[in-house]
């Protein structure tokens, strides 16, 4: 399935660096949805997740980086990096090929290639849709949408969905037994849009085998936090 | 008379005795240099011409050889186009298209005669310098005088300076495309709409911009600027000075990167004598809208020994500033409230509307012939409200298209009408508002009965109009078959019938229309195109890239006339956003069914939904560069080269 991609990235590559003079400007960004403190039973974490972004309208390589670090242990109880090439698909969505290296602290690691689409769903969704590809295959679904109370006061709710496709054990994952997240976070932008602080909540949880496997390890299968953050974009 | 700042070095060399006759020669110095800006609450670094943020005037004669250096101070490199002016391609200014630039501490030297007369401006054509402050104006007298005698003559630029510079406005805008927008609809309008519609069609009204991703408030993509006036804020106040009943000139620029305006002298009638340079036969309005890039030549003569305040407000009524005209400096009128923002409508969307699911609407039936509201001017309401208007009963065979509202109907409005009973056949296509129609609202006319809510501002695409017909709706040239409004009224002209952005003078007087427009003196010879090149405007709002005929200036081919043809351009905007085309080196000849005595003009604004035909007579060799003249617009793709082939080098 690779292979499939790689042409096309080759192309759109080399179309960048053989474009003209008058080239447009590349446009880089930095982009964090999440960056939070949050309160909950047991130990409160520090979160992020954010994409910093260079490219042009053609292609785009983002760095997403997702992680939790225990506030107490100073462990990474979650930590994600992927490289992403993003490509335009259609008017609103991108395909997006990449590779995945989850490397928390406490679990063996795990590489992964990427694929998925991302882009703005009618209603102003904005939706994640990504198939991670290795021995231990599962896939991710992220939607949220901005509410806007006023022009600068901003509800957003957003649903998490990650679909181990085979088991692992070693991380506690189940095939067919996913685990939710969802979140509402209230955020006023302070400063342009670049910074806008928030408050919400966020509740986690594990069905099926997955919740089984959690408890087994004597693990709580939900977690429900208070978060408070900023949202960062530059 | 000495309006603003001139030109620090202007030097007026002596006239050169050359065989056959004099000829005027002048030489002029222009620098280049990073300023600060100070525009009272708004404090900004940028780029001025001569150091000054106050715009350098060029005051050239007709006739005249110019030599102009331009001395660049900044640590990158720059370049001057002079905007409208009709020069070699050479001299044109932009780099890559007719030469290299004009490197960091260098002085360039451009060379040209003036073989015209009027109001015109120079801009830098490099990167985001003109967003940042580098404009000028140009004013040229022509070869036998000025042909309307004044007073006063004053040049009134206006620019909207961000605090944001221009570079990184654009990778804002292209991290987010609304990045900018903070008028866009929130919680609280729906509320509001609630009230008004009822929560089902409000809610309907919104999933159906939402199914589009689309918002009707793009109306200005860029918000939160400052706008000025010759480079001061309204608390500045830039003030002309009149003495009672003198005549006075206003040469109105708009130099934004990204604003239209409209601009009212509230207590006095303006009479547009000049658009894009070229004289016109002189309009009284009360109200004109000036396009980006666009400038009008307006004169008035204030009576009264007061202050008036020069107004303008942007096209989406987020900024607004107040310069003066005034019997002595110091003296300021109030600043107006602005007026609330307008709103697209479903007509603004044009062609956007290709891919949705038209099916299930069918209006072909409607006829409102029949219904006859001829009046004398003199008899007609200043504000006609149907809002009462009952027409319950079975209205089978309505026809409006006799319906005549011609007089000087201020405001109709439409917006409660209530067509209960079994209305069969309801038709505006004829319907004929001739006159002075200044707004035809029909956006919450309301037809219970078996045409269940002809609800056009917010008519829904997805089958919630049963029974009604669309059959005729031409999505892609701004809805042919569907003349709910203003269609023969001289503004809508020039707008989809329908827009949320048809102007109404705030006075409820005569607004300008490009209809209103007609040349003092035709250029050419009137005579047929040779042909027809479609340029339909095109975008992607969401990634902010914005193109001609789908394709970005990066991947097109140049467009390429022969010396000698007459090319006539059709501009299909379909897009949600107005832009304001301008083509280098040649003019255009803007179609308003006139003939020889069309309007023209350099930049052409073209409104969403519509469709808008201008010709040029290609009568100048070379590369020449053609786009929309919104900064980030053109910057994002809407931009073409031209290439003339054959003709005197």
């Amino acid at each position: 399935m690779k292979m499939i991609y790689l042409p096309a990235v080759a192309a759109t590559l080399a179309s960048i660096i053989g474009a003209p003079a008058a080239a447009e400007p590349i446009i880089w960004g930095f982009q964090a949805e999440q960056l939070e403190y949050r309160f909950m039973d047991g130990e409160d974490a520090f979160v992020w997740d954010f994409d910093a972004l260079a490219g042009s309208d053609e292609l785009r390589f983002v760095w997403r980086s997702e992680g939790e670090i225990g506030e107490s242990s100073g462990d990474f109880e979650g930590l994600e990096n992927q490289l992403r090439l993003q490509m335009p698909i259609s008017t609103f969505f991108d395909s997006v090929v990449g590779i995945q290296a989850s490397t928390p602290d406490g679990a063996p690691d795990r590489y992964n290639a990427v694929f998925g689409v991302k882009g703005l769903a009618p209603q102003w969704f904005e939706i994640d849709a990504d198939l991670y590809v290795s021995d231990h295959p599962f896939f991710r679904f992220e939607a949220e949408y901005e509410a806007l109370l006023t022009n600068r006061l901003i509800l957003t709710p957003s649903i998490e969905m990650n679909m181990p496709l085979k088991d692992d054990a070693a991380r506690n994952q189940a095939a067919g037994g996913p685990t939710f997240e969802i979140g509402a976070r209230i955020s006023y932008d302070l400063i342009d849009r670049a910074v806008s602080p928030y408050i919400g909540v966020n509740y986690e949880r594990a069905f099926g085998g997955t919740s089984d496997m959690l408890r087994a390890a004597g693990e709580d299968k939900d977690a429900f936090s208070i978060v408070v953050g900023t949202r960062i974009m530059f | 008379m000495k309006p603003i700042p001139l030109l620090k070095t202007a030097v007026l060399a002596a006239a050169l005795a050359l065989s056959g006759g004099m000829t005027l020669a002048g030489t002029y110095n222009v620098s280049v240099d990073r300023i600060r800006i100070d525009a009272g609450e708004f404090k900004k670094t940028g780029i001025g011409y001569n150091g000054s943020q106050s715009p350098t005037v060029l005051r050239f004669k007709e006739g005249e050889q110019v030599t102009i250096n331009v001395k660049n101070n900044l640590r990158e490199s720059t370049s001057i186009h002079w905007h409208g002016l009709i020069v070699p391609f050479r001299q044109d200014g932009v780099p890559g298209i007719s030469f290299n630039g004009i490197k960091p501490g260098t002085t360039f030297t451009y060379q040209f005669p003036i073989k015209q007369a009027g109001t015109y401006w120079f801009h830098s054509h490099t990167g985001f310098q003109e967003p940042d402050g580098a404009f000028g104006a140009i004013v040229i007298e022509p070869k036998g005088g000025e042909t309307v005698r004044v007073q006063r003559d004053y040049v009134v630029q206006l620019t909207d300076k961000h605090p944001h510079n221009g570079s990184r406005v654009f990778r804002n805008l292209k991290m987010s495309a609304d990045y900018y927008n903070r008028a866009q609809r929130t919680l609280e309008d729906l509320v509001r709409d609630s009230r008004e519609d009822g929560f089902k069609q409000a809610l309907q009204n919104r999933a159906m911009w939402g199914k589009m991703r689309m918002m009707p408030t793009d109306i200005e993509d860029v918000q939160g600027f400052a706008p000025l006036i010759n480079g001061m804020g309204t608390q500045q106040n830039w003030t002309g000075i009149f003495k009672p009943s003198e005549k006075v000139r206003l040469r109105l620029i708009n130099s934004s990167a990204m604003t239209y305006f409209d601009v009212r002298i509230p207590g006095l009638k303006m009479t547009v004598v000049q658009a894009d340079g070229n004289d016109v036969k002189p309009v009284a309005v009360d109200e004109l809208r000036i396009s980006v890039a666009e400038t009008y030549d307006v004169i008035l003569q204030p009576r009264e020994a007061k202050a008036y305040g020069i107004i303008a407000e942007s096209m989406g009524r987020t900024a607004m500033v107040r310069g003066s005209l005034s019997p002595t400096q110091g003296y300021a009128g109030l600043v107006p409230r602005m007026r609330p923002q307008p709103l697209l409508t479903m007509a603004d969307m044009g062609g956007m509307m290709d891919g949705m699911d038209m099916g299930g609407m069918d209006m072909g039936g409607m006829d409102h012939s029949a219904m006859t509201m001829s009046s004398q001017s003199s008899t007609m309401p200043e504000d006609m409200d149907h809002s009462k208007m009952d027409m319950s009963g079975d209205m089978e065979g309505m026809d409006h298209s006799k319906m005549d509202m011609s007089g000087d109907t201020k405001a109709v409005d439409h917006s409660k009408m209530d067509i209960s009973g079994d209305t069969k056949a309801v038709d505006h296509s004829k319907m004929d508002m001739s006159g002075d129609t200044k707004a035809v609202d029909h956006s919450k006319m309301d037809m219970s009965g078996s045409a269940k809510a002809v609800d056009h501002s917010k008519m829904d695409m997805s089958r919630s109009m049963k029974g009604m017909d669309h059959s005729k709706m031409d999505m892609s040239g701004g809805m042919a078959g569907m003349n709910h409004s203003a269609r023969d009224s001289k503004i809508g002209e020039f707008y989809a019938p329908g827009s949320g952005l048809i102007p109404s003078a705030a006075n409820g007087g005569k607004f300008l229309s490009y209809n209103d427009l007609k040349a003092a003196r035709p250029l050419y010879r009137d005579r047929p195109a040779t042909r027809t090149i479609e340029l339909r405007l095109t975008g992607n709002m969401e990634r902010y890239i914005w193109s001609i005929n789908g394709v970005k200036m990066d991947d097109a081919a140049p467009i390429r006339l022969k010396y000698g043809e007459r090319v006539r351009f059709k501009f299909i905007n379909e897009t949600m956003m107005s832009h304001p085309m301008h083509l280098h080196g040649m003019w255009s000849i803007l179609d308003t069914g006139k003939g020889k005595w069309d309007p023209i003009k350099h930049t052409v604004s073209i409104a969403p939904g519509t469709t808008v035909y201008t010709e040029t007579e290609v009568d100048a060799t070379g590369q020449w560069a053609f786009h929309c003249h919104l900064s980030y617009h053109a910057e994002a793709g809407m931009f073409r080269k031209v290439i003339v082939e054959g003709g005197p080098a």
